[in-house]
């Protein structure tokens, strides 16, 4: 990465392990020796409302927050999410998403529709996205609550780091209790056959 | 204990800040929780045990512990967010006269663009009403250190020193480098009565002493470290403080810069010669034009908020858009707006919430419902849609009384209060009503927790910020010994024992209490019960279940005869509160095992 920013935007639902995920980044980029900031806003988005976390890494890192337009990777655990946040991902950039919908009840009382192939409409903008059924992997590995670890590692080849630091770092910051599985779900994620990116 | 200096970590704002008590050596820190704030005393709880922490019922108790810790001599850290510092007004205005013994550092935490709050205010205004020095933090690294800083000049200047953070500091996280902590020993109490007794003999006195402070610290802040130039380019120079700092300096690294960490009051000599120093002078700030408006009455020529906006938060983007206007960017070619619309995800009440039956029966019954602060306050969201108004903490019961006596006889309206707010500001108002006969009913939708602001422990919750058990608050006793004599207790989760209970209070002449008794789904522990499924045979596709707004349900796939979605519910998200069910005409709702 060098002297560039690295911008990286994660998002999704309150509950979906947003937090988790940027801190796992923010600590790999320290232990590299990188400055880096993140920035996000609690309280009512826990109520089931949009969580957003925005990583910049670099050598000086002033903003804590990235311009529309100005992600190098947007990583979203909810389709509907990852649409409403691609203006924030720049030209070329790499869009990651799972296939989870999670489905408002704003949209059952018939006021909003959610939407019928978000995938579709999201390749439209991004034909390089990165599409994951990170649910049915997290089943595989029998805890739904995977999905952020699993789309880690899907994340992993858009930066320059070693995976060794990657799952270090994952296993200082995950519950003991749930190391193994970690490892295993970022695992699963690093070894999808995507085609390699670095976002540089 | 080893050194811990040179040791880098990730901290948080409010983190930092714990982290910068912890090393300046404090001995007390109150609070009550509020966002963006409720992080620093939760850090201190957890990882400073040294430090005495406390939840006080409010902010203003919360203030007034801490002076007397101060008048002890023991060093003190109070925090609360922007409209928290409001409730602890009072206090705070004549402690800056009194002055302090122990250092004192009380913690404003804005929250621009109302993230979480009612309101943006711009708080650093209180440190100039109150004639007391602010610091204002620019990252993680500052927010620590300026927590010894500020307890520094608070002793060497015998003031109360406010640190401003906003949410954009106190929710991003950057790297702090570690100081091993001071050791500072608590002073002890000593008799003085023409400084601490506020009598207006004593405080004329204290108001002269005051204004030479200033004078004192304004030489200060012109010789402090915390105000400083990066000299770049001549043609442009920017003052700025805070988290602005970090957008301008983002958007214009080469611009000359006067950072100001201390920001009130100003450093006017400094101002003078950067200005001098620069072709055009630029001041960059969130929210009011608070910098700008004090450079501009020096005399000295600048230019803020004409490229600048007060509404909501800075960012690289907007601050890049004003230096544009100004001439001096190129404008940026970042396209404005998304392409096609998208549902809202607004925040909702959980699935199993305990307030969501009683908003479901208050709708029903149509009658207006003041409304307070807490999760209940989304009641006032469609769906639900039914509260009528939200001020501030404890407004709901003052704002019911109010319709009351201008509407006449007809007992109608009803206040809708949490057991954490009714505690920190809504007892007073009870007892108003009880003195002056109002005819209104009091929802007090007790979940034993501060919810909203993550689940922070309360005088009804049995258990201190520390840890320790403690005595809980007897509702019903309370409201009581205010003088309420119509009080009915009941399960938040049935919907016609509420509606009962609304009904008899409703009869009743005079103020009325209905405690609901359900705890939090979330905090202490989860709720989980069996989960409910809806019988697709014979759901009628009524949406009366959608209309109640909890997340579990949805619309199925399956149609009915006439076209319209049955219902569906998610049975991980399901806690089985039952309360769907029980709107339900049909019966088709029922407990996931039972055999249909």
């Amino acid at each position: 990465m060098e002297d560039k920013m690295t911008n990286i935007l994660i998002v999704g639902v309150g509950g979906q392990g947003v937090l988790l995920a940027s801190e796992i980044l923010s600590l790999l980029a320290m232990e590299a020796g990188k400055d880096v900031k993140k920035s996000e806003v609690h309280g009512m988005s826990q109520r089931g409302g949009v969580v957003s976390s925005h990583v910049r890494i670099g050598k000086k890192v002033y903003s804590p927050t990235i311009n529309m337009g100005g992600a190098d990777v947007l990583m979203s655990f909810e389709v509907a999410e990852c649409l409403r946040a691609l203006p924030w991902l720049r030209d070329n950039g790499t869009a990651i998403t799972s296939h989870t919908r999670l489905i408002p009840p704003i949209t059952t009382i018939g006021n909003f529709s959610y939407p019928e192939d978000p995938i579709s409409d999201l390749k439209k903008k991004v034909p390089s996205l990165k599409d994951v059924d990170a649910d049915t992997i997290a089943l595989e590995l029998g805890n739904s609550r995977l999905v952020n670890t699993i789309l880690l590692g899907v994340l992993s080849h858009s930066l320059d780091m070693p995976e060794d630091l990657w799952l270090d770092v994952i296993r200082k910051r995950v519950p003991p209790k749930f190391v193994d599985l970690n490892v295993e779900a970022f695992t699963r994620g690093r070894a999808l056959n995507f085609e390699e990116t670095l976002a540089r | 204990m080893t050194s811990e200096v040179d040791m880098k970590v990730l901290l948080s704002g409010n983190e930092a800040v714990a982290r910068g008590a912890h090393e300046a050596g404090v001995e007390i820190a109150t609070a009550y929780p509020g966002t963006p704030s409720t992080e620093i005393l939760e850090t201190i709880a957890m990882q400073y045990r040294d430090i005495y922490a406390e939840w006080s019922p409010n902010e203003k108790v919360a203030f007034e512990v801490a002076v007397g810790s101060s008048i002890a001599g023991a060093r003190c850290v109070v925090a609360m967010k922007h409209v928290g510092l409001n409730v602890a007004a009072d206090p705070f205005m004549t402690f800056a006269y009194t002055g302090v013994k122990g250092g004192f550092v009380v913690v404003s935490a804005d929250d621009p663009s109302m993230h979480s709050s009612q309101n943006e205010q711009d708080n650093r205004f209180y440190s100039k009403f109150a004639m007391i020095p602010m610091l204002e933090p620019s990252d993680s690294q500052e927010s620590k250190d300026f927590v010894r800083f500020g307890l520094e000049i608070s002793e060497q200047f015998d003031t109360p020193v406010m640190l401003r953070m906003v949410t954009r500091i106190s929710h991003s996280k950057g790297i702090v480098e570690l100081n091993d902590p001071v050791k500072h020993e608590v002073l002890g109490f000593e008799r003085n009565i023409p400084k601490y007794v506020m009598v207006p003999g004593h405080a004329r006195l204290r108001r002269k002493i005051i204004i030479e402070r200033l004078e004192k610290l304004k030489e200060y802040s012109d010789n402090s470290p915390l105000n400083f130039v990066e000299n770049g380019r001549k043609d442009v120079g920017i003052i700025t403080s805070g988290i602005s700092y970090e957008y301008a300096k983002e958007v214009m690294p080469d611009a000359s810069f006067l950072k100001l960490g201390f920001s009130y009051p100003l450093p006017e000599k400094k101002i003078r010669e950067f200005a001098k120093s620069v072709d055009r002078l630029f001041v960059v700030e969130e929210l009011e034009p608070f910098l700008e408006d004090q450079i501009k009455a020096m005399g000295i020529e600048c230019e803020g908020k004409k490229y600048f906006t007060s509404y909501g938060e800075l960012s690289a983007s907007v601050v890049a858009d004003g230096l544009a206007e100004a001439g001096l960017l190129e404008k940026s070619s970042v396209p404005e707006s998304s392409g096609e619309p998208l549902f809202p995800r607004p925040p909702v009440l959980c699935p199993g919430c305990p307030h969501r039956g009683v908003f479901t029966v208050l709708k029903k019954m149509k009658v207006p419902v003041t409304g307070d602060i807490g999760c209940y306050t989304l009641g006032a969201l469609d769906p639900l849609g039914s509260m009528d108004s939200c001020v501030c903490m404890g407004a709901s019961i003052g704002n019911a009384i109010g319709i009351a006596k201008a509407n006449g006889s007809e007992k109608s309206v009803v206040a809708a209060i949490g057991d954490s707010t009714f505690l920190h500001s809504g007892i007073t108002g009870l007892l108003d009503a009880s003195y002056n006969k109002a005819n209104i009913t009091v929802i007090i939708l007790d979940n034993r927790i501060t919810a909203m602001t993550g689940g922070q422990n309360h005088p009804g919750t049995g258990t201190t910020l520390m840890g320790q058990e403690t005595f809980h608050v007897d509702m019903v006793k309370l409201c009581e010994a205010v003088g309420v004599t119509d009080i009915h207790t009941v399960d938040a989760y049935n919907l016609d024992e509420t509606k009962a209970a609304l009904q008899k209070a409703f009869d009743h002449q005079g103020p009325s209490v209905v405690i609901t008794n359900r705890p939090c789904v979330l905090m202490p522990r989860k709720v989980k019960e069996q989960p409910y499924k809806v019988i697709s045979d014979s759901c009628n596709g009524c949406k009366l279940c959608f209309r109640i707004g909890c997340p579990a349900i949805a619309a199925s796939k399956e149609l009915t005869k006439k076209g319209h979605p049955k219902a569906i519910i998610d049975p991980d998200l399901c806690t089985g509160c039952t309360i769907c069910a029980q709107v339900c005409p049909e019966d088709a709702i029922v407990r996931a095992d039972e055999k249909v």
